[in-house]
């Protein structure tokens, strides 16, 4: 993959290169690119300074690191307790079944990307579902088949 | 903003900011926390803001956007000010009928205010409708008076004047006094005494020492401190600079989770402010006492809750926990001594400075002072924040506060502290609720989370789903909780599924006792709470799936069938229609049939039947 070596120092920059900015520089670098491509880790252990396996080691420590591309919408279901006990679970199958892919896969056209998280601290209307930064509370099967229907629908390129 | 010099000119400041605020004009009040957010709020605020400016009345009308109110449930909530009218579920079309009928010609709109849910009669103000009635909002009931990016508004309702009083003259010491005699215990869970932990991170040999603000909420069902930082960033500020001022340190974290971007925003938006006005930087208020704060995003790692794998993360390093042996108010984030606390604890250190240990002592009971918010959740009908004195019971709570269970079913338990916590069965209800109370039934205060269960909850479900949570989480340093989760949740899927063998309670009691013992951190140590105490506590159920392979509360999707009651069938078509993978079968007005081969078992047709014709046994 063809990285933009310019953007890449230019947030390295904004941190500071030390063994402690390791953490930050990748978020913004997933944000710039939704994923972490691997060509980036290398790039960023020879600026920092520090052993290619410590960065790699960081990113894939932390889940909200992503080593594959992700689609180009989100969905994530909160599986924290109070939306598991009102049927987090049950959500999170339902969009399996329609997407047709496991949660923290992606389809094969690159449209979605299917994520659980385990609390999104919004616990009272839950269960939960983000589409693309946009929470959706109180979800039901039925309710997050129409919010598919018009996430494929409205938001199609 | 021009740097305010000397804690005068902040009174001044003060005093300019309240004699230009007209406490009696007429406002609006619009919650945009996360839940009301979900629910609309902001079409809400661009209504508000749109039907004022049509109307010429900008300079009658004020509104304010503030942050996380509480009572999530019934989002949108607007207040009217200054009469404390409460309405909910406002939408945008609702708005200019709000701004003719009740904030100019002072009439009530009946269709938006809450009914009693015992009484039916509507209630008009906020303070006499039971969810706040009978709560005591010491620290949160803040966020429903000011603007979040606001500083002013923080500022005008007393804000940064315990910082003021601190380093106009208090000594170090006399401000760690305070603290102690205050009683105040870390709410983030482990309730350790505040004061205590402070004086020892001062004594602690070294000129560098920092301290950190633990957001890194990531018990399940607990969202307290994002509601605090995202609703008043500032008041966990000032606690903060309180707190370096008494231990002697000059720079700060704070580390937030990245799931929370408000929150993470509203805080940076605080730091800049707080240094324009000089609160933050050298020279803090012409005191001569310098102090600074960094933000540090999480990495959606549970573990880094835990003070020393919170420390490695800002360090760069995967978030592991370590050994304490050396505690980390001597060696901590980069081997300086270090205080850590968490975020309501923090908010509370300005209340008591100001208001006095003798204040504070009087709330709560003997050896857990003071106020603790809980996040409501799970079957209750009113679902929210809320702020207790310590040891009201959680009957209290759940009935008086929570309004009782949904759809009038039957409690069966209350789940406090998180993953590290445990199951209170419903004949425990009249536990109060403080740290040691808590422990003694075999949960925990924790850090907020309160998930109510009823009958339709499986316990063994439960049990399984904290410890599967824990398995993902686990950092993978110690073998007992690596190994041990991934056995326990193996054997717990087993019993899930029918295949549980009646000698799998005994392995499991026996890993449970491994881990406890075998781990490094509270993760580990404590991970096998939730299931020795529905174990402890719903025996019966565990039986049920081993020996007659059944789930009583009908969740356990192997040990249930669905099927069509054929006299309350009638055939209208609505689940055939609805069934992703065709099971169900049957002529318009003919009753209908579910192919059990062909079921997932997914519910829908269950949820959607409006005859109740669909059985699950």
């Amino acid at each position: 993959m063809e990285i933009d070596t310019k953007k890449l120092e230019e947030i390295i920059g904004k941190y500071g290169k030390c063994k402690s900015t390791v953490i930050p520089i990748l978020q913004d670098i997933q944000e710039e690119y939704n994923w972490l491509p691997e060509e980036v880790f290398e790039i960023v252990a020879q600026e920092l300074g520090i052993p290619l396996m410590d960065v790699y080691g960081v990113a894939t420590f932390y889940r909200t690191f992503s080593l594959k591309p992700r689609g180009k919408h989100i969905i994530t279901v909160c599986l924290g307790t109070a939306c598991h006990v009102r049927g987090g679970q049950r959500i999170t199958e339902t969009i399996s079944r329609e997407l047709g892919i496991n949660p923290g896969e992606t389809t094969e056209d690159l449209k979605f990307t299917l994520e659980t998280v385990n609390c999104l601290g919004c616990c009272a209307i839950g269960p939960i579902v983000v589409v693309d930064g946009e929470y959706y509370g109180g979800m039901t099967s039925q309710k997050v088949a129409s919010l598919l229907k018009k996430t494929r629908g409205g938001k199609r390129e | 903003m021009a740097k305010l010099n000397s804690t005068k000119e902040l009174d001044n400041l003060r005093n300019d900011l309240i004699a230009q605020w007209d406490e009696n004009k007429p406002s609006v009040a619009i919650c945009a926390g996360t839940g009301c957010a979900a629910f609309g709020a902001r079409l809400v605020v661009d209504a508000f803001k749109h039907e004022i400016n049509q109307r010429g009345l900008e300079s009658k009308i004020g509104v304010l956007v503030t942050g996380c109110q509480g009572y999530c449930e019934r989002g949108v909530i607007v207040v009217i000010k200054p009469e404390g009218i409460f309405y909910q579920k406002v939408k945008p079309d609702d708005v200019a009928e709000i701004i003719e009928t009740t904030l100019q010609k002072k009439d009530i709109i009946d269709r938006l205010l809450y009914k009693d849910s015992e009484t039916g009669k509507s209630i008009i103000y906020e303070k006499d409708i039971p969810f706040y009635k009978y709560q005591r909002r010491i620290i949160f009931g803040n966020n429903s008076k000011i603007s979040p990016v606001n500083i002013h508004d923080y500022l005008r309702i007393g804000g940064y004047s315990a910082l003021s009083k601190v380093l106009n003259g208090m000594k170090p010491d006399e401000v760690i006094e305070i603290v102690k005699k205050s009683g105040l215990r870390g709410r983030g869970g482990g309730g350790f005494p505040t004061g205590r932990k402070w004086e020892s991170c001062r004594k602690a040999d070294g000129d560098v020492k920092y301290v950190i603000v633990n957001a890194d909420e990531g018990d399940p069902g607990a969202y307290m401190d994002r509601s605090l930082l995202e609703g008043n960033p500032h008041s966990v500020l000032e606690g903060l600079i309180i707190g370096a001022y008494a231990i002697g340190s000059h720079e700060g974290y704070i580390y937030v989770r990245q799931e929370y971007p408000l929150a993470v925003k509203h805080f940076i938006r605080a730091l800049e402010q707080a240094r324009e006005y000089g609160l933050l930087g050298e020279d803090i208020l012409g005191s001569e006492f310098g102090f600074d704060v960094k933000v540090a995003r999480g990495g959606g790692a549970f573990v880094c809750g835990e003070s020393t794998a919170l420390m490695a993360s800002i360090e760069g390093m995967p978030g592991e926990p370590r050994a304490k042996h050396v505690h980390t108010v001597d060696v901590g984030l980069r081997e300086k001594p270090t205080t850590l606390n968490n975020v309501e604890t923090w908010a509370n250190i300005p209340l008591i400075i100001n208001k006095g240990w003798e204040w504070y002592t009087k709330i709560g009971t003997e050896n857990s002072k003071g106020t603790k918010i809980f996040s409501l959740v799970g079957k209750v009908n009113n679902t929210g924040l809320v702020e207790i004195p310590m040891g009201i019971s959680l009957r209290e709570i759940v009935y008086n506060i929570g309004g009782g269970i949904k759809e009038g079913k039957k409690l069966k338990a209350v789940q406090t502290g998180g993953p590290s916590g445990g199951c209170v069965p419903e004949r425990l209800i009249d536990t109060p609720v403080d740290f040691d109370k808590l422990t003694e039934v075999g949960s925990m205060m924790g850090s907020g989370g309160m998930i109510v269960m009823d009958e339709d909850n499986c316990m063994v479900d439960i049990a399984r789903y904290f410890v599967g949570f824990l398995k993902d989480e686990s950092c993978g340093k110690c073998t007992p909780c690596r190994e041990g989760l991934w056995q326990m949740h193996a054997i717990l899927t087993d019993i899930c599924e029918g295949k549980g063998k009646e000698e799998d309670i005994e392995v499991l009691e026996d890993l449970a006792w491994t881990m406890e013992n075998g781990c490094l951190c509270q993760l580990g140590t404590t991970a096998a709470n939730p299931l020795l105490t529905t174990l402890k506590y719903f025996k019966e159920e565990y039986d049920a799936h081993i020996k007659e392979k059944k789930c009583p509360a009908g969740v356990c999707k192997a040990l249930i069938q669905f099927s069509i009651d054929k006299e309350k069938c009638t055939g209208c078509g609505l689940c055939l229609l609805k069934c992703s993978v065709k099971a169900i079968s049957g002529e318009k007005n003919e009753v209908h049939d579910i192919d059990t081969e062909k079921c997932i078992k997914c519910g829908i047709c269950y949820d959607i039947c409006r005859f109740d014709a669909v059985i699950k046994k």
